[in-house]
């Protein structure tokens, strides 16, 4: 149980997929702007993040180990990715119209996020168990959620600022999100 | 889109500077942020990228006659993923220290968004010629891109510059410059340097023009 608190709380603070990780950099930039398409697109990543660990899992197990096709992962996985999402986003449409209302629009935002292959591959190259797998994935996307939600925030604030010419729009931004994450840091060496 | 009188020169030449992926057009942040702690790492990484996006863009336009339209991204996906594969091997093989320092950034090339928003906006459209010459442009470009902000941070946050000590920063580097939050700040103040020289306004939103998947989400960030 300790071991699993600490696998959440370590892929959420101390190694944030995107303020320490940078990973989901470009929905980090690009959905951040209100809070309410922040938490939805949060959600939606932490919904596949798991799924995918769940459904990437055992392929790699099961299938490309007792193969020796371990090299094949890269392929393998972002496939498995796409074709997920997709179905996903089919089932949502059919089963819940409300919750695809309010999440199917960041859906295919998801395919090519990198933090959604990389916690796949990290799960790989950690030797996770499958269920520290899946806190690991739980706590990745809380932690990629938690980045969007307090960025979100700060961009409101920055709207309002007066700053030079030069630095206005995504300079600006970058140099926020380089405050925020020095706020992460603080989180490091909590466990050792 | 390519304009039908540029010239093969033109499809190479305008990766470095005018459309520079990195700087200009604000694709592929994450291992521009993730890799630059070392000028030579950024090398390491732009070249890798280089030749993914060299090959994919390659046997994608050779074979966009054959792809039907509604299976293009699974194929593109697939294409991309194997040089990434192929280009791993090769590290491990002939240079391990880099293929260590990069450790899962290389597999992340996969999902770099320069190399799927290639295939997309020009290789899907063009001959095999522009389309490597589109590459090798834009891959130098992105490498141009990964050594500077590389140097940048390696000068200031280690004292030493590939391999060379820097006098009076040796001594005392400012740490912070190599860790993530100084990848953001000398990100933020490059691009910023780069306007002001330009003379041009600074790009107010990260772009969605040359996402891949810009028409089907519609922009979801400003919707909702």
């Amino acid at each position: 149980m300790k071991e699993i608190m600490v696998i959440v709380l370590a892929a959420m603070l101390t190694n944030n997929f995107v303020l320490s990780k940078f990973m989901g950099i470009c929905p980090f930039l690009g959905v951040s702007k209100k809070l309410d398409s922040a938490t939805g697109m949060g959600i939606a990543v932490t919904f596949v993040m798991i799924c995918a660990t769940i459904v990437t899992y055992p392929i790699y197990h099961g299938i490309l180990v007792p193969n020796e096709l371990e090299y094949l992962k890269t392929v393998v996985f972002i496939l498995v990715i796409a074709l997920f999402v997709q179905i996903v986003e089919t089932v949502l449409k059919k089963t819940i119209p409300s919750l695809y209302k309010s999440l199917g629009v960041y859906l295919p935002l998801i395919t090519t996020n990198c933090a959604v292959l990389g916690v796949t591959v990290l799960n790989i190259d950690n030797d996770f168990t499958f269920i520290q797998s899946i806190f690991n994935a739980l706590g990745g996307g809380l932690g990629f959620m938690l980045a969007l939600i307090i960025f979100s925030g700060v961009r409101r604030k920055l709207e309002y600022a007066d700053i030079p010419e030069t630095f206005k729009g995504v300079p600006a931004t970058l140099i926020a999100a380089s405050i925020v994450s020095v706020s992460f840091m603080g989180f490091s060496g909590l466990f050792n | 889109m390519a304009d039908k009188k540029t010239s093969l020169l033109g499809e190479l030449t305008k990766g470095l500077l005018k459309e520079n992926p990195t700087f200009v057009m604000l694709l592929g942040m994450c291992p521009t942020l993730a890799v630059t702690t070392q000028a030579k790492n950024g090398i390491g990484m732009g070249l890798a990228t280089t030749f993914v996006l060299v090959g994919s863009n390659v046997v994608i336009s050779a074979l966009r006659k054959v792809i039907p339209d509604k299976v293009r991204i699974p194929s593109f996906i697939v294409i991309i993923a194997s040089f990434v594969t192929l280009i791993g091997f090769l590290l491990e093989g002939f240079v391990p220290d880099l293929y260590d320092a990069l450790g899962i950034y290389l597999t992340l090339i996969t999902v770099n968004c320069i190399i799927f928003g290639r295939a997309e906006m020009f290789a899907s459209k063009n001959g095999v010629v522009a389309s490597a010459m589109d590459g090798i442009g834009m891959g130098l470009g992105f490498t141009f891109a990964l050594f500077l902000m590389g140097s940048v941070r390696e000068i200031i946050g280690s004292g030493q510059w590939m391999g060379m000590n820097i006098p009076a920063l040796h001594s005392n580097p400012m740490l912070i410059f190599i860790m993530p939050a100084g990848g953001f700040f000398t990100l933020g103040v490059i691009i910023a340097v780069i306007n002001k020289l330009r003379n041009r306004k600074p790009p107010q939103e990260i772009s969605c023009a040359e996402c891949p998947h810009a028409k089907e989400c519609g922009r979801a960030g400003e919707r909702a």
